[in-house]
């Protein structure tokens, strides 16, 4: 009957929803934009351009990190921690490198051993977050040794080895788009996207925001938390089986895992993410990742010593931790600056 | 008569519960290890973390955590013996010792401002100064050879012993934890430091400058960091870049199960002590034991440090199952 006005109204609606979109995703597009900028500024000052070569080396070393945070930003949306990302990637790189082997059946059942060793990794992290109600601090931090100790029985020398035929495809890229950002693409649409618009996934946020409030409206809390920590395991071991298929090989070493870990909750604030809960998203972290991993390539096309690399990525995350504190400008009431 | 006995908490207690437990392992396991010298040795190893473990534990009673322990580690060991290489010999030596822990100090302003100003998280922004002291530390090694040989005044401090018996680096810490005690209990700025960690909307309301003692806190955990890596330098004779970094996960889980709450405002310095010697026992017993050679035995190989790192997640998750739940929601 009235489609025109209908039409018009619901034309208002989107209008409107766009605006919150915006809203919510600046974040993210701020990520999205430093990381372009960066990246055009690296092809330009490359001497080859970007070719696909050098586009897929950037990809497959910010996919690493990518995915490793797009696991960390899972329990911090529930305004969670997981200090044991890091540890889990590289248990699972070191169960690739033993398992993910011989004809293709045996590779396909692997890959699924390597994913559920994440899996039941990260469900463990619920189980004792939710359950045992420890700190998510202590507990990840209990569990990252517990979960490098299993990594060390794996693989107490690096080495190992890796279904070759598996390996070129996860690392080539297929007509300029590497095969890494695909997986990126295929994690986010397959599972990120879902998950968010999920029961669960909504009750994370909501238990991030405010956990009394979540609790009195009915969400189910604990099983947001253990969706989250779970499913952040299986993001972590996902890395992890990249990262076997870039090296061709396992490692278990301490220094590797907590630089994954701690990078990770970097990319995660780069990327617009709260780190007291409620507010972000993976997409934003992925863009995160790879503007921590371009700021390393830039250094090295300008020529700048690689000893400095630290030093500019620490100078980096302190200028977009700084940046944020511009909303300080914005508040009338001191009182809001405390908590 | 005392108004009130001190009370010791159920963490302190359980604490110290399972120190003996572990040193009554230890001494089944291998007889004749229970003896002064083992816990003199103990003690010594212990002070190294429990220097450090001071000044992260006042910011973790602020409802903050201060991730920048490992470089300003380095940067307190480093500096020190570096300081002759800046400023000359003759003043270089006598400088050392201040000169590593004032650059901790330095390390812990810019956290507390950058906390206490700019309101960033600071599990965030320790981390990214952790990544500026790393890097200022890696240029400053790769600029020019430094002077990485500790001064015989390092060296006495960490490997002297001014009491028969008893040596410094332990004195050291008796000392630091005296003093620490006495500002947590005995001052308005210890009181500050608790009331911050519940909530700081009141504190601030109360007319306190609680900005001025969050940065306080920073400072003192740069200070005890950069203090602990002056104490390893002198102990090893030497300083290298990634000293600090087995340091880190240790001081957090020491602390933590000392009955301190890792959101803040609450937490003795006596469960620090125990919390501390604790995890020092921990890895020592591990290597008495040798659990590595019964898997040998039975045809598993592997190395010491996967037990090494099981038993300590293990022990964390059970104590903390023990006394350091949360409350339910509701």
């Amino acid at each position: 009957m009235n489609t025109t006005h209908d039409r018009a109204a619901r034309a208002g609606r989107r209008s409107g929803n766009w605006r919150y979109w915006f809203a919510a995703q600046r974040g993210v597009l701020i990520a999205a934009a430093i990381f372009i900028v960066m990246f055009a500024v690296y092809g330009a000052a490359q001497p080859m351009g970007l070719s696909v070569d050098v586009v897929n080396t950037a990809a497959n070393k910010g996919a690493l990190l990518a995915l490793v945070a797009m696991a960390q930003t899972l329990p911090v949306l529930t305004g969670g921690l997981d200090l044991s990302v890091g540890m889990i990637f590289m248990l699972a790189n070191c169960l690739a490198s033993t398992i993910v082997t011989g004809n293709a059946g045996m590779t396909a059942l692997g890959i699924v051993g390597v994913l559920a060793a994440g899996l039941a990794c990260g469900l463990v992290n619920g189980l004792i977050v939710v359950y045992g109600r420890l700190q998510p601090l202590i507990a990840t931090l209990a569990t990252s040794a517990i979960y490098f100790g299993i990594a060390l029985a794996l693989r107490p020398q690096p080495g190992g080895d890796i279904n070759g035929d598996f390996a070129d495809g996860m690392t080539r890229s297929t007509l300029g788009v590497p095969s890494s950002v695909l997986l990126i693409v295929a994690a986010l649409v397959f599972v990120w996207i879902p998950y968010r618009n999920s029961t669960l996934g909504r009750a994370a946020y909501a238990v991030g925001s405010s956990e009394p409030a979540a609790y009195m409206s009915g969400v189910p809390i604990a099983r947001a938390k253990l969706c989250a920590y779970t499913l952040a395991g299986l993001f972590a071991a996902l890395g992890g089986l990249l990262l076997t298929c870039i090296t061709f090989s396992g490692e278990a070493r301490a220094a590797l895992g907590g630089e994954y870990t701690l990078n990770s909750i970097a990319a995660l604030v780069i990327g617009g993410t709260s780190l007291f809960g409620g507010v972000g998203g993976a997409v934003g972290s992925v863009f995160g990742a790879f503007v921590m991993r371009t700021v390393g390539d830039l250094l090295i096309v300008f020529n700048i010593n690689p000893v400095l690399q630290p030093l500019f990525v620490g100078v980096v995350l302190l200028f977009a931790v700084s940046l944020g504190s511009l909303r300080l400008l914005r508040v009338r009431n001191k009182l809001d600056l405390y908590r | 008569m005392p108004r009130s006995l001190p009370k010791i908490d159920v963490a302190t207690l359980t604490a110290f519960g399972c120190i003996v437990v572990l040193l009554l392992v230890g001494t089944v396991a291998k007889p004749g290890l229970l003896s002064v010298g083992y816990i003199v040795q103990q003690l010594l190893v212990a002070s190294f973390l429990g220097t450090i473990a001071t000044g992260e534990m006042i910011v973790i009673l602020m409802g903050q955590i201060d991730l920048s322990i490992p470089w300003t580690i380095g940067m307190g060991g480093m500096m020190a013996t570096g300081a002759t290489g800046i400023f000359g010999h003759a003043l270089g030596v006598a400088l050392a010792i201040p000169f590593g822990v004032a650059c901790g100090v330095v390390v812990g302003l810019v956290n507390g401002l950058g906390v206490a100003w700019l309101r960033a998280p600071s599990m965030i922004f320790t981390l990214g100064m952790n990544a500026v002291a790393q890097g200022l530390m890696v240029w400053h090694t790769g600029g020019f050879a430094p002077q990485d040989r500790a001064t015989g005044l390092m060296i006495a401090l960490a490997g002297g012993q001014l009491i028969p018996g008893v040596p410094n680096p332990l004195l050291v810490w008796i000392a630091l934890g005296a003093a620490t005690v006495y500002l947590l209990t005995r001052t308005r700025l210890g009181r500050y430091i608790y009331a911050i960690g519940n909530r700081e909307r009141a504190v601030f309301l109360s007319g306190v400058d609680s900005r001025r003692v969050v940065l306080i806190g920073f400072m003192l955990s740069g200070a005890c960091a950069a203090a602990g890596g002056v104490l390893l330098a002198g102990w090893a004779n030497r300083s290298y870049q990634a000293m600090g970094d087995p340091y880190l996960l240790p001081v957090i889980a020491a602390i933590v199960l000392g009955g301190t709450n890792v959101l803040g405002g609450r937490g003795t310095y006596l469960g620090t002590i125990a919390g501390v010697i604790l995890i020092t026992l921990l890895q020592s017993i591990l290597s008495v034991l040798q659990p590595q050679d019964y898997f040998a035995r039975i045809g598993i190989n592997l190395p010491a440090d996967v037990f090494r790192q099981v038993v300590f997640g293990l022990v964390i998750i059970v104590m903390m199952m023990l006394y350091g739940r949360e409350k339910r929601t509701r």
